[in-house]
């Protein structure tokens, strides 16, 4: 079955002599929902960067919907649209200008690009906002812009590099819920984003790069088997003095109300509630103490440079 | 891409630089419109009757034609050379390097909406000059090529400019200190007969006096220079300059990592 995209050992290594990218290979599938993640600097907005043609290759092989980017990059460039991380529009352009003209960039008549740029705009809440200067939106409308700007050529892979942030919760949920529309539509999504819960919640598959290499590529529900323990912390109606020695459980005493206490994977909650009753521990509320996804990349990213520092 | 994608391509480009030029009159055509005005006013009807004729015309007939084409340069330049750098400085040029649009209907497009509005402010003032001197159009066509390929012309060195501009500054350099002392230089206010050997020659190393004297011979029908000499000089500027430019865009100069 023909890749979304499909890239061999893709290098690159600026002119300052910095080497962005050292070999990776990754392939996504036609209509996945993938996250792309990796701490600052490790090589995810050169990647996107060669996707859309900013930053030239040194090495590898790059294919969009089949369409090698060596070969004719003009098809390629047609199946992808791209929200980046930084505001690239004129701020002193109209918002629905800016949006026809970049369906007037994919060769689309201006007619049926009106037509487009009102549909997204509806569906992005930006219709009422079409006269005015993009410069007076606020940054979650500039957000909303780029993603109308980047489908209304009706691309089939959509990379979004880091598209919420610095949105509130409520828009970004409703971004999340638009974008779940057009994967769901078949627009194969590409996404990069700090926020982890928002990978957990949006993205079936996963790869994560550091330092320009490519240390983990795989599914999430894959990924999240690898946390070995999870970290609870109860709010207690008592006071204690001291952490109890519960068996099967390494808890932590933060204050005389807080207990913080780790779950080994294959055990259940309702173990470790058997166990504080039976000390006579009651417990007001309780909340997972880190997103889990997060934990994981902490560790990933952590173990992979230690790996390095050794050899 | 199609060929009639890339012409949608070359129309959006175009529109948007009209549209830019156009929302900003009041900084893009009014300015050099009073400027020229008062040129007219103290060069042609303060200055010019105590200066005399200059190759059988009225001081200020002969004038008219080097400010308008003066202000045609300026502007065309101009309108590229801030366009191209404010898109590359907002990022916003990006738009059009992601998409299929190839480097040289971006290159093109460019062009059009500077040649656009070097030829609105050069419209506007010719009408100003009307109220100041009796305009004739002795060689229509010639007018009309001649302006058309200087527009072209500094369109293009324009968008050399934006490519290579780094910051604001770099962009007023060329104006400042290459562009205005040309263009004063170019026989706008004088005939280079009035020089001595020496300056004369030196003049003939100026490209703008080939398009001043082929735009006032449009007008007049006098030329300090040969016309077959100046359309060859402007027409092989705009072959030479604009293969450079789109090399400079097909190799991503300040555009592409």
């Amino acid at each position: 079955m023909e890749k979304a995209l499909h890239i061999k050992n893709l290098g690159k290594t600026y002119d300052n002599g910095f080497t962005a990218l050292k070999g990776i290979d990754l392939e996504v599938e036609v209509g996945d929902f993938f996250a792309l993640l990796g701490p600052n600097g490790a090589g995810k907005s050169t990647t996107i960067g060669i996707l859309s043609s900013l930053v030239r290759k040194t090495t590898g092989q790059v294919s969009i919907m089949g369409q090698d980017i060596d070969v004719n990059f003009s098809a390629a460039k047609k199946f992808l649209g791209l929200v980046p991380q930084e505001f690239n529009f004129n701020v002193f352009e109209p918002v629905v200008e800016i949006v026809v003209n970049q369906a007037g960039y994919y060769g689309i008549n201006r007619k049926t690009a009106f037509v487009r740029a009102e549909k997204y705009l509806r569906e992005l809440g930006l219709w009422e906002k079409r006269h005015e200067m993009a410069r007076n939106l606020s940054g979650g409308m500039k957000r909303r812009l780029m993603i109308a700007r980047a489908l209304v050529h009706e691309p089939q892979i959509l990379i979004l590099d880091e598209p919420t942030a610095g949105v509130d919760i409520e828009i970004r949920r409703s971004m999340w819920a638009f974008l779940r529309k057009i994967n769901a539509a078949g627009t194969t999504i590409i996404l990069t984003t700090h926020y982890l819960e928002e990978a957990e919640n949006l993205c079936p598959n996963i790869a994560i790069i550091d330092g320009g290499e490519l240390i983990e590529n795989t599914s999430m529900k894959q990924l999240l088997t690898q946390l070995h323990t999870e970290t609870f912390v109860l709010d207690l109606v008592g006071q204690l003095d001291a952490a109890p020695d519960l068996p099967g459980f390494v808890c932590r005493l933060l204050d005389s109300h807080t207990l913080e206490v780790d779950i080994e994977r294959g055990s259940q909650v309702n173990d470790l509630f058997s166990v504080l009753d039976g000390h006579g521990i009651r417990v007001n509320s309780l909340r997972s103490k880190t997103n889990r996804l997060e934990q994981l990349f902490v560790n990933i990213v952590e173990s992979g440079r230690a790996v390095e520092a050794q050899a | 891409m199609t060929l009639s994608e890339q012409y949608i391509a070359f129309k959006t480009i175009v529109i948007k630089e009209i549209l830019r030029f156009s929302r900003i009159w009041l900084q893009t055509i009014l300015p050099p419109v009073i400027t020229t005005a008062l040129y007219f006013i103290i060069f042609g009807k303060l200055i010019g009757p105590q200066i005399g004729q200059v190759q059988g015309y009225n001081y200020i007939d002969y004038i008219v034609p080097g400010l308008i084409m003066m202000a045609v340069i300026t502007n065309s330049y101009a309108n590229v050379v801030s366009s191209f750098y404010g898109a590359k400085f907002q990022h916003n040029i990006e738009e059009m390097l992601i998409s299929p649009t190839p480097n040289y209907i971006i290159l093109l497009g460019y062009i059009t909406g500077g040649v656009c509005r070097g030829l609105s402010v050069g419209i506007a003032v010719t009408a100003v000059a009307w109220f100041f001197s009796d305009l004739s159009f002795t060689h229509v066509l010639v007018i009309i090529s001649t302006v058309l390929l200087t527009a072209i012309l500094f369109s293009i060195t324009g968008l050399i400019n934006g490519v290579y501009a780094k910051s604001f500054d770099d962009i007023s350099i060329i104006p400042t200190f290459v562009l205005t002392p040309l263009t004063y230089l170019g026989g706008v206010f004088y005939s280079i007969d009035m020089l001595s050997s020496f300056w004369q020659n030196a003049s003939l190393l100026n490209p703008i006096l080939y398009m001043v004297s082929a735009f006032r011979y449009g007008f007049l029908g006098v030329s300090d220079i040969p016309l077959s000499t100046s359309y060859l000089i402007i027409v092989g500027f705009i072959i030479v300059l604009f293969q450079a430019s789109l090399h400079l865009l097909n190799k991503g100069r300040g555009l592409r990592s």
